[in-house]
């Protein structure tokens, strides 16, 4: 594949072992990667490979396979810092997933920081995982959350942002792709505007990493959280991505082995980055897994990835649009492969409902963004989300599912 | 597609559409707010109860045409009963919408309640439709700060 040749999905769909299989008589339609990403067999056969050639401990053993299993344990977290362009290997922790990383950060960093008073930037949009940590830390501290709205189509009020910063402001976490509405945050002027007061910066990339580039140096994010599972590796592994010097400054996260240096009754020295935050033997086969992921997509290319997806999203809001009844919730510039909808007169579950008996799968619900259904005094949308591996007939069958909701429910 | 018929039958349509003692009492004597957290649906029972028997019964709320229906037929049934035959009543819908789908099921006191007999082929939706049958029991026991939940 040239970087230059048109993107074949038919070529990139043979790697996805389950989208060849049927549900409820029907092909599968999955139009839910940003509830989780299907997997290539690649990653698949990385787990099995793992656990029936090389399974053993990491950073323990002298023997032969805890070697080759650290090697690739540590191979896959070179893996992550090319894919984001981290400077260093030390500055990739990995989680369980993005909420881990970000609640991580407000259990040292934050608890560092936030005493009386002061306060946390969010904004809008974010995922109850973007919401909660902040929330919880700052009750306990007597600090305040501080929300950046958003208008209409689902954009950051950016001049209210800039408002909202002031000398109690001590940190801001935002999301870069929003997981409900698909709105790309303008992320380096966060970051900008946010360090010209010195302030440190959180981007919840979970629904970014996998569908477009991303440079955390070109960013000068001070953090950056992600998930395996979105990004087409397994569940339960994730990554946070912090810069050296703050790292280095924060305190651990969780204490047990693997974080230690020497441990006597009276006084443990802690590990060096990034096994300072890594407590306990950690998900070997998921960071193999994620490690196997990567290699994918950059053989792939997100970047030709991502110009595909756009093509897709154009293609169906265009037929969304159409559809008479329908109103798209989330109407950014700046977009990723997110629709979200209402059918007038139909709860989006009875949506779902009807478009699973035609093999179709969407998220129904408030996407773990209850804030921002307030916002837009809604209970919940319909969401189709898009991948690289989805295909025009397959957003041909959801307006033809959509037709079939509608007439299920004009009897 | 003939699950689906059966799921979202003309009766269940109409009570989505139409929901039957849809209000607030304001002389309650047991009041509940149910939370279906999986799906956001939410509902509130107010019951009046005198002497053991539900004197009367409204609900309020917003939820899928499964979860609203159920409520609007579930305080229809439940109206002059008393106590101990609306959680017997329970019961029954309780196994119809949980049993295998063409399990039998006792069919004799249920009623209208029968036209959700489809849901039992849909296992993600019997949250909706037992919502409101939490959330009365819920009120019954004058639960009235602990929210009930399907979850």
């Amino acid at each position: 594949m040239t970087s230059n040749s048109a993107f074949n999905v038919d070529a990139v769909r043979k790697d996805f072992p389950i989208l060849h299989r049927e549900v409820q008589g029907k092909p599968l339609v999955y139009l839910d990667s940003a509830a989780t990403s299907q997997k290539p067999q690649s990653v698949i056969d990385a787990l099995v490979r793992y656990y029936s050639e090389t399974n053993a401990n990491v950073h323990r053993g002298v023997h032969t396979l805890s070697q080759e299993a650290t090697d690739e344990y540590e191979g896959a977290r070179s893996k992550v810092r090319k894919l984001i362009n981290a400077k260093e290997d030390a500055e990739i922790i990995f989680t369980r997933g993005t909420t881990e990383s970000i609640n991580l950060v407000a259990r040292t960093l934050g608890t560092q920081l936030i005493g009386e008073g002061d306060e946390v930037i969010i904004s809008n949009m974010e995922h109850h995982s973007n919401v909660v940590p902040w929330q919880m830390l700052v009750d306990e501290r007597g600090a305040h959350l501080r929300v950046v709205p958003i208008n209409d189509d689902g954009e950051l009020l950016m001049d209210e942002y800039e408002k909202l910063i002031g000398p109690r402001t001590k940190l801001v976490s935002i999301v870069h792709l929003s997981n409900a509405l698909g709105t790309i945050n303008p992320a380096k002027d966060i970051v900008s505007i946010a360090h010209q007061h010195g302030i440190p910066v959180l981007l919840d990339g979970a629904q970014s990493t996998p569908h477009m580039p991303v440079d955390v140096r070109d960013l000068d994010c001070d953090f950056y959280a992600f998930s395996g599972h979105k990004l087409y590796g397994p569940t339960g592994i994730g990554v946070l991505y912090g810069k050296r010097e703050l790292l280095e400054s924060m305190p651990p996260f969780q204490g047990g082995g693997d974080m230690i240096k020497s441990v006597t009754f009276e006084k443990t020295l802690y590990s060096d980055l990034p096994y300072k935050f890594e407590a306990g033997t950690p998900h070997i086969a998921g960071v193999i897994g994620l490690g196997a992921a990567i290699d994918y997509v950059t053989a792939l290319g997100l970047d030709r990835a991502e110009v595909y997806e756009r093509e897709l999203l154009e293609y169906g809001t265009e037929q969304l649009q159409a559809i008479e009844g329908l109103r798209l919730i989330g109407t950014a510039h700046q977009k990723g492969g997110v629709l979200s909808f209402l059918l007038e007169g139909i709860h989006p579950h009875d949506i779902g409902t009807v478009l699973d008996t035609q093999g179709i799968a969407i998220r129904t619900g408030h996407h773990c963004t209850q804030p921002l259904m307030q916002r837009f005094q809604i209970p919940a949308t319909a969401r189709a989300s898009l991948a690289f591996y989805n295909t025009k007939a397959e957003i041909d069958a959801l307006v033809e599912g959509i037709h079939k909701t509608f007439e299920v429910f004009s009897q | 597609m003939s699950d689906l018929i059966d799921l979202y039958q003309e009766m269940v349509l109409d009570h989505n559409n139409r929901p039957r003692n849809f209000q607030t009492l304001e002389d309650a004597s047991n009041t509940a707010d149910g939370y279906n957290p999986l799906c956001g649906d939410q509902i509130s029972v107010y019951l009046k109860v005198e002497n053991g028997v539900i004197a009367d019964v409204g609900f309020q709320g917003v939820g899928c045409a499964i979860s609203k229906s159920s409520a609007s037929m579930m305080t229809q049934s439940v109206k002059g009963k008393t106590i101990a035959e609306a959680e017997a009543l329970f019961q029954d819908f309780h196994t119809m919408v949980t049993r295998e789908p063409g399990a039998e099921y006792d069919a004799s006191n249920l009623g209208e309640l029968e036209v959700l007999s489809g849901v039992c082929a849909f296992p993600n939706r019997i949250k909706c439709a037992s919502l409101a049958w939490h959330t009365l029991a819920a009120s019954l026991h004058h639960k009235q700060d602990e929210p009930a939940s399907t979850e």
